[in-house]
């Protein structure tokens, strides 16, 4: 198979690839870049669980391939952290308990953070709406929902 | 009592790694010239295997090895009857039956390779109705056997002729429950690696019960068990689910390890995960029951029948829970109950979340409303008239006197909470429009721990080192239900450490202590008391040090904040300092506490006894709307009250509360996994459907607690008594808005509508 050259910026670093024209973002972050933070619950974009942020949008990157986002900027659950920093949605989910098994947390937090950098005081509804494409089966939602809606709070405090 | 570090909502120990994707899961480890392994699944449910041709596949490039049941030592495995095929050997039993394995250099390569095998195959008829496999004279499924029955557990109590004599009104009733997938959003994942230090085979992956698989890898590949090791740490859920699936996919990348001398991944998809993976049993279950106008019980006869799929797996245990929940929290003087478990071609079942108590918590409760209907008096007081008090009798004969019998305060909490007589008298009058409103509840009390399945007892080991710190080592796991954390905070307000000094170590079995099976949410009460145990150990010998070296006694020590304190509470000297010193002088700073359960019985041929030493009691409602023209069913509220002892940590318990109130839902009217043949029909996600975040109801958590003498620090347990409740109270409340009594699960539209599933094997008559 003829391999592509892909060059992309993952969590503002800057990266040249060649890849399989088939080859999934999802497969080029966990294991080419292993950034295994990205997780594959359904490889059908039912679950969320590899949800990253590419130019700003939430996405499953099960269901994109490398080729097709070539010159993008994708950001990962490993690039919330900057200079040891946690994102105040990563603090906020520690606080509130919204983290159980974990396997859903990066889709979660992805998908959390690509609407609060759109829309920094989302409703309840706008929060349910931007996490709807992510599935956990251990928490029930609701402290992630009272993680995500304590940091708009303190946004707006602020 | 004041506390310091436990009955606090502690920050979870392991969520710094797992917000920021540090945590490394089964599919995230990576070794040294690691293979990709991946399984070719049977055709056909229930067929014979003429031939397997390896020749084109072994051909292909990349790839390692190829196993089939030929190259297993040692077939079959299980924990209670050996009857699960690693592979298939003369005959497939179910469609998720293994057929051969293949080790590749890329997962590509060994995807085209399972392509390339050619299976010869004579498909045969299979039975996929449990009731038919009762029959005398079926086929049999597994042909050493005499007949297809697993198990039959009967229960006898008083003259249950009489008891019936004696009852005004008898009702009788039917009720079933659909397959359940577990639905852990993280599939099966497994690394075997080969020769690794003084082990023939060491697993990681996301392994649910280590000390369960490593006897499975060990017995199937004929190897002593200190020879195998098996190492768990993140797992991405499990809910029961990540136990004999597990074990037979570490066998097979285990056998293809030695093999090929090198480490190999087993991964599922999500679709292999839904195939192959056992699921919540389906039962059908036969409900009389008689009380006097008055509302007294008198009688109550059950018969409950589950679909074991193929194999045995976790069925004897399973319906065994059934049967000393299956009468629901009341006292009745005259019962019988026959719960069986019939082998058919289905998926296999096994563990998942409430054991045996959901289904069966469905059909009782379901049917005291339906009692209270016909004896016209309101659920709460017919209830009230007939629920477990302190020295109560069960029906196993059990009087309950070791521990508060708290059922009386988390159903009248619940209700109070809820506003339930209220709006469930006025949702019961006539509502004009489409959409109405209706509540419902649902109670039960539920035995904590394994109870007379097995042996019950745990350890734990602390390691005290010179600066203070402790590494912990337990033999139960972690499967995200916050254990480590619970650990932690037991042992810190023993030692008097702040829950950071204390690394809770991967579960390993080369150095955990065999705990049994992280089952039955034990993991709190049992290992709790391990923990517990392991730290006073340690604490009296830290006392002794120092009640030796400062002319103290020990009992006017005190361990706090990291600090050692005195007479008349002066300071010693720190933690840190004491271990530094200890350890010069010799003192041993580890320790080992092993705690074995109060004692218990059963007698299984009458099924009386006392099947567990304590008992947690929970309270749901639920408030729907329910939408008669298109049958929609919205649910706006669930208010749980559960017991749990003592909350170690609250925010912990809330989350178990929260998830398990959402599972429960999920079961009342989303799930079902639909087989048609033997043949699964959803097999992913956007098929097989679980609650999103647009489902939620507002969620209304009550925590009740009174200490139990067992417990440590008084806790009991949470995990599965929050998912039995939710589905029978869904179905009282939708009765009570749509007048309209729906005995099978999933409840859904076609029900409310028509009152019958349109597809096929719908049961509501």
């Amino acid at each position: 198979m003829q391999k592509v050259k892909v060059s992309l910026t993952v969590n503002r670093k800057k990266y040249n690839l060649e890849v399989d024209p088939d080859e999934r973002l999802l497969d080029s972050l966990r294991d080419r870049l292993h950034l295994t933070g990205v997780k594959e619950g359904c490889s059908i974009g039912e679950c969320g669980a590899c949800t990253v942020i590419i130019d700003g949008k939430a996405v499953n990157s099960c269901m994109v391939y490398t080729f097709q986002i070539d010159g993008s900027h994708v950001l990962t659950v490993e690039g919330l952290e900057i200079d040891g920093r946690l994102d105040p949605l990563q603090l906020s989910f520690i606080e509130h308990q919204a983290v159980q098994c974990g396997f859903c947390t990066p889709g979660m937090l992805m998908s959390a953070k690509a609407l609060l950098n759109k829309n920094p005081n989302p409703d309840k509804e706008a929060i349910k709406t931007a996490i709807e494409g992510n599935l956990c089966r251990c928490t029930g939602y609701q402290q992630i929902i009272e993680a995500i809606e304590a940091v708009v709070k303190k946004d707006g405090s602020e | 009592m004041e506390f310091n570090h436990v009955h606090k909502s502690k920050k979870r120990v392991d969520v710094y790694e797992k917000v920021t994707g540090r945590a490394k899961y089964g599919a995230d480890m990576r070794f040294p010239d690691m293979l990709y392994a991946q399984t070719l699944y049977t055709k056909y449910p229930y067929a014979e295997i003429k031939n397997i041709d390896l020749d084109k596949a072994k051909k292909q490039t990349d790839v390692e090895a190829i196993i089939t049941a030929e190259d297993v030592p040692n077939n079959k495995f299980g924990v209670i009857i050996e009857n699960q095929q690693v592979l298939a050997e003369d005959k497939s039993l179910f469609i998720g039956d293994g057929i051969a394995v293949v080790a590749a250099k890329t997962a590509k390569a060994a995807a085209r390779a399972i392509e390339l095998i050619d299976v010869e195959y004579k498909e045969l008829e299979g039975i996929y109705d449990p009731l038919k496999a009762r029959k005398e004279g079926s086929q049999l499924i597994h042909e050493e056997n005499e007949s297809n029955q697993v198990i039959h557990h009967p229960l006898r109590k008083g003259n249950i002729k009489q008891g019936f004599l004696e009852s005004d009104v008898i009702i009788k009733r039917e009720y079933d429950t659909p397959f359940i997938e577990q639905s852990y959003i993280e599939p099966e994942a497994v690394v075997a690696v080969p020769y690794q230090e003084n082990s023939t085979i060491t697993v990681y992956g996301s392994i649910q019960n280590p000390f369960a698989t490593q006897g499975a890898v060990a017995s199937v590949l004929k190897e002593k068990l200190n020879k195998i090791r098996i190492v768990q740490n993140h797992m991405g859920g499990s809910f029961g689910g990540k136990d004999e699936v597990v074990s037979s996919m570490a066998a097979r990348a285990a056998i293809l390890a030695l093999k090929t001398k090198k480490p190999v991944r087993l991964v599922n998809t999500r679709d292999q995960s839904i195939k192959e993976s056992y699921k919540r049993h389906p039962y059908k279950m036969k409900y009389k029951i008689g009380a006097t106008h008055d509302g007294q019980l008198k009688a109550m006869q059950i018969e409950a029948v589950a679909d074991s799929g193929a194999y045995a797996c976790q069925t004897p245990f399973v319906t065994w829970r059934s049967v000393v929940q299956a009468t629901g929290p009341y006292e009745v003087a005259n019962v019988k109950t026959d719960t069986y478990g019939f082998y058919t071609n289905n998926i296999y079942t096994g563990a998942m979340r409430g054991y045996g108590s959901p289904q069966v918590i469905f059909a009782q409760e379901s049917l005291m409303d339906e009692l209270a209907e016909e004896l016209d008096m309101d659920p709460v007081e017919l209830r009230l008239k007939n629920i477990y008090h302190n020295n109560s009798i069960t029906a196993s004969g059990q009087k309950l006197d070791s521990h508060q019998v708290s059922l009386e305060e988390v159903l009248t909490k619940a209700v109070e909470k809820s506003d339930f007589i209220e709006k469930y008298n006025r949702y019961k009058k006539e509502q004009t429009g489409d959409k109405k409103r209706g509540i419902g509840l649902s109670i039960s009390f539920r035995g904590c721990s394994l109870g007379a399945e097995a042996i019950d007892a745990a350890g734990i080991i602390l390691s005290l080192k010179k600066d203070g710190s402790v590494n912990l080592y337990s033999g139960l796991a972690e499967n995200g239900q916050g254990l480590k954390t619970v650990y932690c905070q037991i042992a810190g307000e023993i030692l008097g450490l702040d829950i950071d000094r204390i690394n809770f170590m991967e579960v390993d079995t080369l150095i955990s202590p065999d705990s049994g099976s992280t089952v039955a949410s034990r993991a709190t009460l049992i290992g709790g008391n391990a923990v517990k145990k392991a730290a006073n150990n340690l604490k009296n010998r830290i006392k002794k040090f120092i009640a030796e070296s400062y002319e103290q006694t020990e009992d006017d020590i005190v361990l706090k904040d990291g600090k050692i304190y005195g007479k008349k509470s002066i300071e010693i000297m720190s933690i840190a300092k004491m271990s530094s010193m200890a350890a010069m002088e010799g003192v041993c700073l580890t320790s080992y506490g092993w705690y074995v359960s109060p004692e218990i019985s059963w007698d299984e041929e009458i099924g009386q006894g006392n099947p567990y030493f304590t008992y947690v009691y929970g309270c749901q409602v639920a408030e729907v709307e329910v939408d008669i023209k298109t049958g929609e069913i919205n649910v706006l509220k669930m208010t749980a009250a559960h017991d749990v002892g003592r909350a170690i940590n609250p925010a912990n318990v809330k989350g178990q509360i929260y998830g398990g109130v959402m599972m429960g839902l999920g079961y009342g009217i989303m799930e079902e996994l639909k087989t048609n043949q033997g043949y699964i029909q959803n097999t992913n996600f956007d098929e097989y459907l679980i609650p999103t975040v647009k489902d939620m109801p507002d969620i209304d958590p009550i925590i009740v607690e009174n200490p139990d003498p067992d417990g440590p620090f008084g806790a009991k347990s949470i995990g599965e008594p929050t998912l039995e409740l939710g589905a029978a109270a869904i179905a009282n409340a939708v009765a009570n808005a749509a007048d309209k009594r729906i005995r099978s699960l999933p409840i859904n539209l076609e029900q409310i509508i028509v009152g019958r599933k349109l597809s096929k094997g719908g049961g509501q008559k």
